[in-house]
């Protein structure tokens, strides 16, 4: 059924186990495998048969590392290259003009004017900005009352005309009060339309030449299929908008429509909508988005969003306890319950490597912990704060104590060494390889 | 090996084990002689000595399924099908095969299609839970059916069950006003269930024919936004025994692979039974209903083909598969 792409990579990869380089054979037969992978992750049919030729033209000849297995240095090949066509760096929105003015276009239903109202949020309350919110959805059954609803719950105000049915005058209209309000963002938000509807278009055309806008984004659903080649092509031709905003991320897609976007029109992927509320907008990091194509695991946004919730003092604590060593059981214990805290375990766990595929099916809510939490409940203050005293008989009393067994244990061990070595190498310094993923993505300004 | 391996089988009768002993050395041969790769390019020779079909057929062929959102796997199981026709047949040609595939694809669609708009008689308000992810246009397909059940004479109520998104109900209001059918509905924020079981009772009070529950959109791996969606359902029985009749899946026509989780989780928490395709009036073909259709036994019943209060279509098999060829 739905496998994800990274149960296909690992079938396709069986072949290239245990051959010492990248040939044009073993290639061959994988690259089938990994288009079949991409499409059933949404890429466009096109865009991933040149994909497929990139990387193979790039893997051919190469060496394979004593370290890395041939489908490892494939899967680096295949991350590298979706990062790069991803856009290699995430890119802000410019607010120097005074006001800037943002036009939001897309799809019916995409998220467009979720999106506004989250955007003013922000723009409000990270840049300290006085944002104005304005209505030019004429057609939608109540669109001016969901923006309205919007304004004020983010506490930025809108600007309507209730009764003008001209989109181009109201915007017209709203950026002069803009300036006689002193605002100095102006969000457009539009009705959604069809690329293929020639006259909704024309209108959008036509808004977009008035207005003159600083910032045209494009609003497009995550879970869009092959269609959205069409869609950011048209709407690219007639915009040539600046940026992509991805919708609905907080879903279970793979996301391949990021992929087919990035590389018909390329234009960077500005934000992503994570939830229905207004704080579920994120700044887009096109190495995690690669990430999550290939179904790898994002753990970076997993230990990014786990700090954000940590309170300070927490944070410090085991910033020290990793500096010194000495990071134990107890603090994973503390770990799992902040993670609890945060909610929606589903979505967090997946980001976690190999733990994705496992819960794939699986209910996950808080009691998904239940097991762990047991376990390190079994085990004594000594064992949590020392976990290399674990021996084979310690280990078989705690699977005792916690109705599991050794294997799960082993399990466990083998996880929380996983993530003291990465939040070691995070905090840690040094010249590891997560220090300069981290910085290729430095914390947005925001 | 090949996206569509099983179409090297499609014009050979070889045995098993020959055949085996061919794959490998038809790999090498592939690997190292292709330089053009696609799905099909093994069955090519074969098909070059048994049919008129070439390259170029089978490229279009792939591209036209892919590209339509029909998926990997049920390519797989139409060309599996296919296998099976063609066998039967010496010679085909390209005509032929489009002509086969067509069928093949319609029959994966389990239903009978509807003539017209009608429900099934019942001695109750027959009634209708309107379900799926945000946006895919839930509520104007509930404000367009409602249109389509008045025009045949039918008595509707609607229940204003998404109580979380921004004005979810004055919109759905403007459509019944719009319609001119009742609606029931609470503050926002107020329980859905609730919303239900009050629609019900003032439907079987009034005698309704039809009723209609909206429900906010949800993502379908969101638990806690399923089991709510468990709740709404069960309610409703309370006050009408085999309430809700039909638990409708919007999809959205644009929507890809993941439409396909969608309906598995949805149907986990509220046995769907019935699906509507929306948006088709843009440039997305929809084909992974077919998959859908197929694998979860669930008919499709309606598209919506526009924003305007009359563009809903009975869904017709036929139609929608000649539409996933046409270009
Ligand atoms: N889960 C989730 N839901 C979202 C997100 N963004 C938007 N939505 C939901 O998607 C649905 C459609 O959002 P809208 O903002 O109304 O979309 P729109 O593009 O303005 O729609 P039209 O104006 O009708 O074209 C609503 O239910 C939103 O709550 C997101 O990032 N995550
Ligand atoms: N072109 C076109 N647009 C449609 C169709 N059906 C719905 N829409 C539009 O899609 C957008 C979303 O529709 P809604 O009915 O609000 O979707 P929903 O599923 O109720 O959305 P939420 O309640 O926010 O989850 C609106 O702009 C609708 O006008 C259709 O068949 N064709
Ligand atoms: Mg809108
Ligand atoms: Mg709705």
């Amino acid at each position: 059924m739905f496998d994800n792409l990274s149960n296909k990579l690992d079938k396709a990869f069986k072949i290239l186990k245990g051959q010492g380089s990248i040939s044009e054979i073993n290639v061959a037969q994988t690259m089938k495998e990994i288009r079949k992978a991409l499409i059933s992750a949404d890429v466009d049919f096109k865009t991933a048969k040149e994909f497929t030729a990139t990387v193979k033209e790039k893997a051919l000849g190469q060496e394979v590392l004593t370290t890395l297995k041939p489908g490892e240095l494939l899967t680096k090949i295949m991350k590298d290259e979706l990062s790069n066509l991803m856009g290699s760096e995430k890119s802000d929105l410019d607010l120097s003009s005074k006001p800037t003015i943002i036009l939001v276009a897309g799809l019916q239903g995409s998220g467009k004017t979720t999106f506004c109202g989250k955007l003013a949020l922000l723009l409000k309350t990270k840049f300290k900005k006085n944002p104005l919110l304005v209505a030019c959805d004429i057609y939608r059954p109540a669109a001016i009352n969901q923006i309205s609803v919007l304004s004020e719950e983010v506490g930025v105000s809108v600007y309507k005309e209730e009764e003008n049915k001209n989109p181009v005058e109201i915007a017209n209209n709203a950026i002069s009060f803009a300036k006689q309000n002193s605002k100095d963002v102006v969000i457009i938000d539009t009705a959604g339309r069809l690329a293929i509807d020639e006259q909704m278009m024309n209108e959008i055309g036509l808004i977009k030449d008035n207005i003159k806008p600083n910032e045209t984004l494009f609003v497009v659903d995550a879970m869009t299929g092959q269609d959205a080649v069409n869609t950011a092509k048209s709407f690219n031709e007639k915009l040539d908008f600046n940026g992509v905003v991805l919708t609905k991320l907080d879903g279970d897609t793979r996301g391949g429509a990021a992929l087919t976007i990035r590389s018909v029109v390329d234009k960077p992927i500005k934000f992503i909508g994570t939830s229905e509320k207004m704080d579920g907008l994120d700044v887009f990091y096109p190495d995690r988005m690669a990430g999550r194509i290939l179904g790898m695991g994002d753990v970076i946004s997993l230990v990014e969003r786990a700090q954000q919730q940590f309170n300070e003092e927490d944070a410090r604590k085991i910033q020290k306890k990793i500096a010194k060593n000495s990071f134990g059981f107890d603090d994973f214990l503390s770990q799992i319950q902040q993670v609890k805290k945060m909610g929606n375990i589903k979505d967090l766990a997946s980001m976690i490597p190999g733990v994705g595929k496992s819960i794939k099916d699986a209910d996950i809510d808080n009691d998904s912990f239940k097991g762990i939490e047991s376990i390190i409940h079994s085990m004594t203050p000594e064992e949590r704060s020392n976990p290399i005293i674990l021996n084979g008989s310690r280990k078989k009393r705690i699977a005792d104590g916690s109705g599991s067994n050794v294997q799960e244990i082993n399990q466990l061990i083998k996880q929380f060494n996983q993530m003291s070595k990465m939040m070691k190498m995070m905090q840690g310094g040094g010249a590891s390889k997560m220090m300069e993923m981290m910085k290729g993505n430095n914390m947005p300004k925001f | 090996m090949a996206l569509f391996d099983k179409f090297k089988n499609i014009f050979s009768r070889e045995n098993k084990s020959q055949e085996d002993k061919e794959i490998d050395k038809q790999k090498l041969d592939d690997s190292l002689n292709k330089t053009k790769s696609n799905f099909f390019d093994k069955i090519s020779k074969k098909i070059a000595g048994k049919s008129k079909i070439d390259d170029n057929d089978l490229d279009d062929f792939e591209e036209i399924l892919i590209s339509s959102d029909i998926g990997v796997e049920t390519t797989l199981k139409i060309i599996n099908n296919l296998e099976l026709r063609v066998k039967k047949n010496k010679y085909i040609n390209t005509e032929d095969l489009y002509s086969i595939l067509r069928e093949e694809i319609s029959n994966l669609f389990i239903q009978e299609d509807l003539e017209e708009f009608v429900i099934p008689k019942v001695n109750e308000p027959y009634v209708i839970m309107v379900v799926g992810v945000n946006g895919v246009g839930k509520t104007t397909t509930i404000g367009k059916l409602a249109y389509k059940f008045k025009s045949a004479g039918l008595k509707v109520v609607l229940g204003a069950g998404d109580t979380f998104r921004a004005a979810a109900v004055d919109q759905i209001s403007i459509w019944a006003d719009r319609v001119g059918v009742e609606i029931v509905k609470q503050e926002m924020g107020s329980d859905p269930a609730s919303v239900a079981f009050d629609t019900l009772q003032s439907a079987k009070a009034k005698n309704a024919d039809v009723v209609i529950i909206d429900t906010a959109g949800r993502l379908h791996n969101k638990i806690n936004l399923m089991n709510e969606l468990t709740k709404i359902k069960n309610v409703m029985h309370k006050i009408i025994p085999n309430a809700p009749h039909d638990v409708m899946l919007v999809l959205d026509a644009s929507t890809g692979q993941n439409a396909i989780e969608q309906a598995k989780q949805f149907t986990a928490a509220t046995k769907v039974t019935s699906l509507a395709l929306t948006k088709l009036d843009g440039s997305a073909k929809g084909g992974v209903v077919i998959g859908i259709s197929d694998q979860f036994n669930i008919p499709v019943r309606y598209i919506g083909v526009g924003e305007g209060i009359d563009d809903l279509q009975l869904f017709n098999s036929k139609e929608f598969v000649n539409s996933i060829f046409d270009n």
